[in-house]
């Protein structure tokens, strides 16, 4: 339902994708249509809706509810033109009397069992069914509600057994059963659109009813992971968003772009005033094709919390409490610090860091404040901790720090080797779109220590789960290329056209060794070498072969090692270059690639140019007027120890809590108590701000235009559909701060920064906001050579030239397991909750989960004495903290598991300072612990927690 | 009454006998009836997971099938038949009329345990209506001295 603003047409049934074209005539007239399209959808294409209840475009035709009726000349009956295909030349009639008089009919029964409460009903001005009965012209309704599944009572006050009450337990939508029509479009969006199959049409004829879950569940106790595609197609008010409840329908539609995960579906804001009345996924957004997740569509909430900061702050020390000034007298008093501060330790002792929450024009603008204005280039980003293995790791072998396909490329795939990511998580609509590939018999391998929701779900199971022990990977990945190696799976063809075959022979030479054997490394991963094989061969001989991984790949001492085998293993078999191969990098945030992109590494200018390079430097020197700081900067770590040793003192941090991200959370914050200026700039005042001496209050993704990159290289628009709360988008809190410190900068829209980006930076050079706003979007590499953008990457050659192989020489990391600390940690997300927590925390999506637990197998914990529940405390060699425990065979015995979604759990007290040794990106995903039993908090939490009350308080205005 | 984790692990027993099996969620569900006089909830996520569905789409497949029970039946069984030929020669007046000496209406069990009454559509009994089934005997021409025989003969 729910298309009447922006309106997107609903076709009614998919697009064909045969080539071969049929023409028809409908109602006179003649259309050409691909073969197997509909006769509804060929219809709705001539501008002709036929009427229809039980069909729309997201889903397969179902032909149930019998109003889209048609008449053919030469065939008997009157078939249901969603699910008859087209044939050539036939005639088509979609109104005739006799049709009229059946759609009538049909419509006076649904309408006989359907309260007409139409005035007060959610789904007033937005409801189908009201459209469909309008539609056919129902006047009268003959029949006398009798029995009915909408009366609470019969007309001497007994209960109705067939009404069902209202189901509110979930937070963003409602069901109501007496609104129902039994369409099942719900049913069949839950399995075909987002595959978790939570929902099923219970019973059968007249007690037929969409029923969440079992008898005894409900829409929250169900497997519902709350994407909102049910709500989405439904045609009446039976699912409905609380918000419209709450609200009414809205009045206008802006495209916009989610600032949640790396996936980047687009959204219309659909508001009223200026108030958001909800999200709906767009339909012609290229990486969500109309789905959505949870988050994206339902927790925005956060961007109107009261924990919301909209006035800027100021304090001499942070054991001050926050006073509220205006714009300028933050400004001043910031430009004042960082002034000083440079005019005592020189031009290295501030920096920046970027955001990857933020658009590409403001993280854009804060690299150059630091090697325009700063004059050096102390910039960093949050991709430091993520996926800088990744730029490392493809640069060196492809040319390009960039995934290589677009998610389209899924449905082609036949193979889909998933290492170190959970999507089901992580990336849900991707996981959707995975998991529909599945059902159509795709094959699926994963690596990963636990056993994740992608491993198996309904109608699908993974033919091959390697649950490796943490840290790991270098050996597995190797071990696939010494069976893909040895028994002469590679593509030889592809290897000598497209790579160096010099260094395949080196490469070669190092996989074969028997020591890289599944079975030499049996004992070290715990992966039978039986499964290694099998994986292999399936990836090597399977047919097309596609490898997303995640975090759990580069977040390791040899993150960057683990990229290049994967690099490795998509060139041995030549799965590079066309659609449903490649290798798939999935971005943790939103902008992160963006960020990336744009220069904020301390070593590249935008678009990777190393900083070094004079002629890059000329390129930025004469736009920006000024000399750019031929050696590379500081990154985070180096900033923070720099710190400690009192050489680095003042920080701008746009968009990113590195106090609660960071690894090593007591040396962070060693680090930034040491310094005398630390500016947060975000939404709320988070776990960085509690030592920050400036806040200036950010703007969300709703109030401001830019754009986001997402994990596909997709440039995608980002819309302001309100005013900035507490007045400036981000980019223009930036220039004003730049403008203090002396800069003039005179952006007045972010299209101005796009276009000095793309003048700049050859990757971008066709990138402008009129080529958005026509094209939807762009992905980069978009210039002369390829004006239209890149959806797939190294198609005829690698971008460095040729394919470099380069040896994975597996080293175990420092991080051990000994008798003190015997378990290993390793960390992950869940679906509800987004990285720190600081937005999804401030919204309803809490009642998916509440607090960080501790996964733990049974057999660890027996051993221990821990129960499912107990308070458990998790102590490394870095730290100690408490959460309560969960038993679960997820994880193998000797691993344990958790997120680090909360403040309060603080696992990175845990984590160590280990990192990779290409990129410095966190080893967060190994930490040798103990668990035991507690009784509560550990002394850093409530140290912390109290060190974090004192901080937040902001002084009463006077 | 077994407890759950009996009931999950004969369930499992059920299921991996069932291997191989094309089309193997009915086999089941019968089989788990056949064991325990009706389905237990407590079934339908084990069964999902085996076989790589969802609990509401085992769910879906099992309240489709009237004769899957959620609860233990009684210790018989009268189903009478409810359909248009049996109506005709007066099944409604049988079957009010088993109603009122059980005292339970469609579906119920009697207090004792010992009857449970289902409506049925259509035994195939047609030219013998009013038709009946006590624990899967079929009964023909049932009126209301037959119903009080056949209850007397199973209480």
């Amino acid at each position: 339902m729910k298309d009447f603003i922006l309106p997107d047409r609903d076709f009614g049934t998919p697009a064909a994708k045969s080539k071969q074209m049929v023409t028809l005539t409908i109602d006179g007239f003649d259309v050409t249509v691909p073969e197997g399209t509909s006769i509804m959808r060929a219809a709705a294409e001539l501008g002709i809706s036929v009427p229809k209840l039980c069909a729309t475009d997201s889903l397969d035709a179902f032909g149930s509810c019998r109003l889209c009726l048609v008449e053919i000349e030469g065939r008997n009956g009157t078939p249901a033109s969603c699910t008859t295909p087209v044939a050539p030349g036939i005639k088509v009639m979609t109104q005739t009397g006799k049709l009229k008089q059946l759609r009538r009919g049909v419509m006076e029964l649904y309408i006989s069992d359907h309260p007409l409460d139409c005035l007060t009903c959610a789904a007033n001005g937005d409801c189908e069914l009201q459209d469909q009965a309008g539609a056919v012209g129902l006047r009268d309704v003959r029949y006398e509600a009798v029995e009915t599944h909408f009366r609470a009572k019969n007309t001497s006050g007994e209960a109705n057994p067939q009404w069902l009450p209202k189901d509110d337990s979930n937070p963003y939508f409602s069901y109501d059963p007496s609104k129902c029509i039994v369409c099942s479009r719900c049913v069949r969006a839950c399995e075909e659109v987002q595959g978790t199959f939570a929902l099923t049409i219970e019973g059968r004829g007249w007690d037929s009813r969409v029923s969440f879950g079992m008898k005894t569940d409900t829409a929250l106790a169900s497997d519902c992971v709350s994407c909102g595609a049910c709500v989405q197609a439904c045609p009446t008010a039976t699912l409905t968003e609380k918000s419209v409840i709450d609200i009414g329908t809205p009045d206008r539609a802006i495209v916009t772009t989610c600032a949640y995960c790396g996936v980047g579906c687009q959204f219309k804001a659909e508001m009223r005033g200026d108030e958001l009345v909800r999200m709906v996924p767009y339909k012609h957004g290229k990486a969500n094709r109309g789905h959505s997740c949870v988050k994206g569509r339902f927790a925005y909430g956060y961007a109107s919390h009261k924990d919301r900061i909209l006035n800027p702050m100021i304090r001499d020390s942070i054991n001050d409490p926050w006073k509220e000034v205006s714009w300028a007298e933050a400004m001043e008093f910031a430009a004042n610090r960082m002034k000083g501060i440079q005019e005592r330790y020189g031009r290295q002792s501030v920096g920046v860091i970027t955001s990857s929450r933020c658009t590409n024009e403001e993280a854009y603008l804060v690299q150059k404040l630091t090697r325009a204005v700063f004059m050096n280039n102390n910039t960093d980003t949050c991709a430091r901790v993520c996926h800088s293995p990744t730029g490392y790791g493809l640069g060196q072998t492809f040319g390009t720090s960039a995934g290589t396909q677009d998610f389209d490329s899924v449905e082609h795939c036949d193979v889909a080797l998933v290492i170190g990511a959970n999507p089901h998580s992580g990336h849900p609509v991707f996981a959707s779109r995975l998991k529909k590939r599945l059902r159509q018999g795709a094959k699926l391998i994963v690596i990963d220590p636990r056993r994740t929701e992608m491993v198996e779900g309904p109608h699908f199971k993974a033919a091959h789960h390697l649950a490796l022990k943490p840290g790991t990977n270098v050996a597995i990945v190797t071990a696939l290329a010494h069976v893909i190696v040895t028994e002469k799976l590679y593509n030889e063809a592809f290897i000598r056209a497209r790579c160096d075959w010099d260094e395949f022979q080196d490469y070669m030479e190092f996989a074969a060794d028997p020591r890289n054997s599944p079975e030499a490394i049996e004992m070290l991963t715990g992966v039978p070498a039986a499964e290694v094989r099998g994986a292999a061969r399936l990836y090597a001989t399977g047919g097309n072969a596609a490898i997303y991984y995640g975090l759990g790949v580069t977040e390791h001492s040899q993150g960057s090692t683990t990229v290049i085998g994967i690099a490795n293993l998509a060139m041995l078999t030549g799965n590079i270059g066309r659609p449903g191969v490649g290798v798939n990098p999935l971005r943790g945030q939103n902008n992160v690639q963006g960020s990336c992109d744009m220069g904020s590494f301390p070593h590249e200018l935008p678009g990777y140019r190393h900083v070094k390079g004079p002629e890059v430097r000329a390129i930025f020197e004469k736009a920006w007027g000024v000399t750019i700081d031929p050696e590379p900067g500081l990154r985070i770590p180096n900033m923070l120890d720099a710190a400690v040793e009192g050489s680095f003192k003042g920080l701008y941090c746009q968009g990113e809590d590195i106090l609660q991200s960071d690894p090593d959370t007591k040396h962070v914050a060693a680090g930034l108590a040491a310094m005398e200026c630390v500016i947060v700039h975000d939404l709320f005042l988070n776990e960085t701000a509690n030592y920050a001496h400036v806040f200036f209050p950010g703007s969300s993704f709703l109030e401001k235009d830019g754009t986001f990159t997402n994990a596909e290289r997709r440039i995608n628009m980002v819309r302001k559909v309100m005013a900035p709360k507490q007045g400036y988008a981000d980019w223009e809190v930036t220039q004003m701060f730049a403008r203090a410190m002396g800069a003039d900068w005179n952006y007045t829209h972010p299209s101005q920064i796009m276009e000095e980006i793309a003048l700049t930076t050859p990757s971008f050079a066709g990138v402008n906001y009129e080529a958005l706003e026509t094209k939807g979007s762009i992905q980069w590499p978009c210039n002369e050579k390829a004006p239209e953008g890149t959806p797939l990457m190294h198609i005829d050659g690698f971008v460095r030239g040729k394919g470099k192989f380069i040896r994975t020489e597996y080293v175990a990391t420092d991080e051990k397991t000994g008798p003190r600390f015997p378990l290993l940690l390793t960390t992950g997300r869940i679906l509800s909750q987004y990285n720190v927590g600081a937005q999804t925390r401030r919204t309803e999506n809490v009642v998916w989960h509440g607090e960080d637990v501790l996964e733990i197998h049974p057999h660890d914990a027996e051993t221990r004495g821990i129960r499912e529940g107990d308070f458990v405390r998790l102590a490394s060699r870095a730290g100690e903290t408490t959460l309560r425990a969960t038993l679960t065979d997820k994880v193998s015995p000797g691993v344990v598991y958790t997120t680090f979604h909360h403040p309060v759990t603080q696992a990175n007290v845990i984590t160590t300072d280990f990192s990779d040794w290409a990129t410095n990106c966190p080893e967060y995903k190994v930490t040798a612990v103990q668990v035991s039993p507690s009784n509560g908090p550990s002394e850093w939490q409530e140290a912390y927690e109290a060190q974090a009350s004192l901080s937040r308080r902001i002084a009463a205005a006077e | 009454m077994p407890d759950q984790s009996a009931i999950i692990a004969r369930v499992s027993e059920i299921i991996a006998s069932h291997q191989g099996v094309e089309g193997p969620l009915l086999p089941i569900l019968h089989a788990i009836q056949h064991q325990f006089g009706h389905v237990p909830q407590a079934a339908l996520p084990v069964i999902a997971q085996a076989l790589s569905l969802s609990k509401a789409e085992v769910h879906g497949v099992m309240s489709f099938y009237h004769d899957f029970r959620e609860e233990p039946a009684g210790r018989h069984v009268v189903k009478l038949c409810r359909a248009e030929s049996c109506q005709s020669v007066g099944a409604d007046r049988v079957a009010a009329h088993a109603q009122a000496r059980l005292g339970v209406d469609w579906h119920g069990t009697t207090p004792d345990g010992a009857v449970t009454l289902e409506p049925v559509f259509c035994l195939g009994l047609c030219a013998c209506g009013p038709a009946a089934m006590v624990d899967g005997r079929l009964v023909g021409r049932v009126d209301e001295a037959r119903v009080d025989a056949l209850l007397a003969e199973v209480r």
